[in-house]
């Protein structure tokens, strides 16, 4: 028997459920009563494509340290569900602590010799106290959430604070609940003292710090930035992106006076209609999105074109998830970047901003419709699973008041009126970028016809090989400006000069900090940049050339970032070692740490084939 | 040729209504279409309609897709903006210009291969969602752009120009429509000048989804003996249920027709739709029986033209999602962002 793990403040818990059971609500009661005492966490839902019935787990890193990627492994485990104990038990570290629902007996062979079984009969002190079938499930979830506070030492206050703030307006809800809570607790107490070497001790490592998932996140980051018209259909992981950008809404858009609404929101009929009808708007002067994942993306191919070409401003929200085809629904990827970066049919190339966590997923979002604006183009925001429906800690939102709305160049009637020379794609500032009027602006000026066909300057239909080429090259220059409007990547150098760089970007971020500090401690010195968006600006190739070896971490198989940077950068590939991570589990620390200093260990002869998780 | 633009010559004694516009106002470039070709009279109607109905060209957005019908939008209102889109999608990109600036008029302008095949999906839910929109397709049953394959709207058996026998069953638009919830539906003939005009303007004046479905031959690949959308069959087989005047609120109203054969229908802006009633027995404003009659007379071959349905007080979209008045585009960042004081509190929200 290895000796029982032992710590404080840095451990992970993992619940193991059936959905639909009403476990969710009780176990982020429990992790939000860990912030509660100053202690950061990083919280997961790993769930099926499906409402109930089927197995989910919930895990959440206790980390005073305020890592908040995953970090692997697992030291408590909660295997409330039969059909995945077996799985769920096997997966506990060493010295780790099994606490299970003691009610029936088990056979030794449940068990493992290298772990601690910590029992408690859950199901039998819920159905001496509760008659109501419904109340003896949701009120077992709480008696475990109180006994599992008792056994981490844990500030039963807070907890029972939690649930009044929970419950609050169902008061009648707010009593058997602290009950509950109580009942596990009092257990805990009498008959398991000292059983769990694990503990939460207060902290103020949490300081302002918010606790919010990135759909929200976008939802807000969209209503800050001027979004009008929203239109989606509903695909996991995007859902709730669209969903929170109503609610938002309804709090903070509607005009005092009349009661109305400064806000458009269309359940389209799929994902087609979605972009059409953000098209529609975008060239009609509202800013306006639509949010979906993978499969919505491959939809929309043909109307990303035409946005592109007859270039009209509008915002997409990709919430990856695992591909191709339906893939994997419930699980994370950063798997969309190419069918995003050249969407549709010809030479296209768009403009992708890659948040690492919900505080960038409001800041970007409101970015977005400015960019798209000024840019006359499709922007895409690629957030993933990981980022857009789990909570993560992430520094509170931001806004300066005296920001204003980037609305691009759009001529006005006064403009028109004095003469000023209109010509649809007319480039007279040398920046690709050329004035549109908006429909109903002038009587007799800057009416044009859009068209996806080729047309000359003046937006004539024109299948002349100079416009078209003419036409072509002024989009190149455009997207070339896009570099410097684009946020810049974040580079990071190591204390010791190397001649090994990283380059990593999105839900990774987590894993990689945290990954660093732990690569320092093996005398592991490298350089690190983060991309936030494509196209790339000159110091990502800069930082590519300043380096013998680049390392590219990604969550996908075809390394799709790499490729940009080959191909974008002209970069002698050779120079990139892909480190892929792509079974739909966020990427750890654990294993980045563990990838590179395999690699690295072979040096002079650099292993540069891909690594498979 | 597009490129060709028109003579600016005029007439100096060109009649004028009462913006001052000229009829030429209302054209577009010349249209590239064959001679003869049905469509271009429904363009001709358009511009007449909107002409009589002193409205400011540039009030209008003109919406397509792709065909033949969607390329006319550029010959006529050459002062609105136009958006030829991709095939079949017109219905969602007029829907999204229609809630960014709910102020002016859109003319969605389609095919019967635009609307009754690829975009039959985005047809119908435009409709059903009620888009506040003048919505024409000019329907000839054949894909005349790619030469002449039958249209899912070609009636069974009917002989293409190849000779070819359609043996699927067609799609009726106007009963999509009424089906869908359109709040006024009407049919009629490219050669029909006198019913399609006012048919048009009501559609206009009408606050609410609105589907014109046009039978427009095409000259070029159907208009053949064997074809049902032909101008002779046409002709032979349409059966109006009534003829219509269309009388703008501030008109004053002088004709008098015999009782009994005349029903008037007054709109929500207050235009009256004068209908002068051919088949006794039709009544525009029951959905339910509009429907059975258009099927009825389906059966016997007969093709029913007029106004089929009036819905006189409708609703559109920006009703049911309670917009505000002040079309979206044009709100700024002082009506959208909450500010950074609301952000702190959200913020404690999420603690």
């Amino acid at each position: 028997m290895p000796k029982p793990v032992e710590a404080t403040n840095d451990f992970v818990v993992k619940f193991a459920n059936v959905n639909g059971s009403g476990s969710a609500s009780a176990n982020e009661l429990f992790a939000r009563s860990i912030l509660r005492m100053g202690v950061p966490i990083a919280t997961r839902n790993i769930f099926p494509s499906n409402i109930q019935g089927l197995p989910t787990w919930y895990e959440v890193r206790v980390s005073g340290e305020g890592w908040v990627g995953r970090r692997g492994g697992v030291d408590l485990m909660l295997p409330m569900n039969p059909q995945t104990w077996d799985k769920d038990v096997a997966s506990i570290d060493p010295g780790g602590y099994l606490f299970h629902d003691s009610s029936k007996p088990l056979p030794p062979s449940k068990f493992r010799p290298d772990i601690n079984v910590i029992g408690v009969p859950l199901t039998e002190m819920a159905n001496s106290r509760y008659q109501n079938p419904r109340d003896r499930q949701l009120l077992k979830n709480m008696i475990y959430v109180g006994a599992l506070g008792a056994l981490l030492d844990m500030e039963h206050g807070e907890m029972e604070k939690l649930v009044g703030e929970q419950y609050a307006g169902k008061e009648r809800l707010i009593k058997p609940n602290l009950e509950a809570l109580g009942l596990g607790r009092d257990y805990v107490r009498e008959h398991l003292k000292n059983a769990c070497g694990l503990k939460v001790r207060r902290s103020d490592k949490v300081g302002d710090r918010i606790f919010i998932d990135g759909n929200d996140a976008a939802a807000l980051g969209a209503v800050y930035g001027g979004a009008t018209v929203a239109a989606w259909y509903p695909i996991t992981p995007s859902t709730s992106m669209a969903e929170a950008f109503g609610a938002h809404c309804k709090k903070l858009r509607i005009d005092p006076e009349t009661k109305k609404n400064r806000f458009a929101i269309v359940q389209s009929e799929d994902e087609l209609s979605a972009i059409g009808t953000v098209i529609g708007a975008g060239w009609n002067g509202a800013r306006a999105f639509t949010a979906t994942s993978g499969p919505g993306i491959s939809l929309m191919q043909e109307f990303l074109g035409l946005a592109y070409f007859a270039e009209i401003p509008a915002v997409i929200f990709d919430i990856q998830r695992g591909g191709p085809s339906t893939g994997m629904p419930t699980r994370t990827q950063q798997s969309d970047l190419k069918i995003c970066a050249y969407a549709s049919h010809g030479d296209t190339k768009h403009v992708l901003l890659l948040p690492e966590d919900p505080g960038e997923s409001f800041e970007f979002a409101a970015e977005a419709f400015d960019l798209a604006e000024r840019l006359q183009t499709p922007i895409f925001v690629l957030l993933d699973l990981d980022i857009g429906m789990n909570d993560w800690l992430t520094k509170p939102f931001a806004w300066d008041d005296t920001r204003a709305y980037d609305r691009g160049k759009v001529m006005s009637a006064e403009e028109l009126e004095a003469g000023k020379e209109f010509g649809r794609y007319l480039d007279i500032d040398g920046d690709g970028i050329a004035f549109r009027t908006l429909p109903g602006t002038h009587p007799s000026k800057g009416a044009y016809f859009t068209r996806g066909t080729s047309r000359n300057r003046y937006a004539k239909y024109s299948e002349e090989g100079a416009d078209y080429v003419d036409n072509m090259q002024r989009l190149l220059r455009k997207f070339d400006t896009a570099k410097a409007l684009v946020p810049h990547p974040v580079i990071k150098h190591a204390q010791h000069p190397t001649r090994y760089g990283v380059i990593y970007f999105g839900s990774t971020s987590a894993a990689m900090g945290e990954a660093l500090v732990s690569l320092a401690g093996q005398g592991i010195h490298v350089d690190l940049m983060r991309l936030r968006a494509f196209p790339f600006a000159d110091e990502v190739i800069e930082f590519v050339n300043a380096h013998d070896q680049v390392f590219v971490i990604e969550q996908n198989r075809d390394a799709q970032m790499r490729m940009l940077l080959v191909n974008e950068g002209a970069i002698d590939p050779a120079r990139f070692i892909s480190i892929l991570h792509y079974d739909g589990t966020p990427i750890t620390a654990r294993f980045i740490t563990t990838e590179i200093a395999a690699r690295l260990k072979a040096f002079g002869k650099p292993a540069r084939t891909k690594v498979v998780s | 040729m597009t490129y060709l633009t028109k003579p600016k010559f005029r007439h100096p004694a060109l009649e004028k209504n009462d913006l001052g516009f000229t009829r030429r106002d209302y054209e577009g470039a010349i249209s590239t279409l064959c001679a003869g070709c049905g469509h271009d009279s429904i363009s001709a109607a358009l511009i007449q309609a909107f002409y009589e109905l002193n409205i400011e060209p540039h009030r209008v957005a003109k919406l397509s897709g792709i065909g033949c019908s969607s390329k006319t939008p550029d010959y006529f209102l050459g002062q609105s903006h136009g958006f030829n889109s991709v095939h079949g999608r017109m219905p969602s990109v007029l829907t999204g210009a229609n809630l960014a600036n709910r102020n002016l008029i859109y003319l969605g302008i389609s095919g019967d291969g635009d609307s009754a095949s690829i975009g039959l999906g985005q047809f119908v839910h435009c409709v059903r969602r009620g888009v506040n929109m003048v919505y024409i397709t000019e329907n000839n049953g054949v894909y005349g752009l790619t030469k002449g394959q039958f249209s899912a709207t070609a009636d069974r058996g009917s002989k293409s120009k190849a000779g070819g026998t359609n043996n699927d069953s067609p799609i009726d638009l106007v009963g999509m429509a009424l089906m869908a919830g359109a709040t006024l539906v009407g049919r009629s003939f490219s050669g029909d000048k006198g019913q399609l005009v006012p048919l048009i303007k009501a559609a206009i004046a009408h606050n609410g989804p609105a589907f014109i479905d046009v039978i427009s031959p095409c000259v070029a690949f159907n208009n053949h003996p064997g074809s049902t959308k032909s101008f002779d069959f046409v002709r032979e087989h349409n059966e109006a249920v009534n003829s219509l005047d269309f009388i703008e609120s501030r008109a004053e109203i002088t004709v008098d027709y015999a009782p009994g054969s005349v029903q008037d229908v007054e709109q929500h802006d207050g235009s009256i739709i004068r209908l002068h009633k051919i088949h006794e027995e039709y009544d525009p404003t029951n959905r339910v029986a509009a429907m059975n009659y258009l099927q009825q007379h389906h059966e016997k071959g007969e093709l029913a033209t007029g106004l089929l349905y009036l819905d006189p007080n409708p609703r559109d979209m920006h009703a049911f999602l309670r917009t505000v008045d002040t079309p979206l585009n044009r709100l700024g960042a002082k009506e959208l962002c909450p500010g950074a004081k609301a952000l702190d509190a959200i913020n404690n929200d999420y603690r």
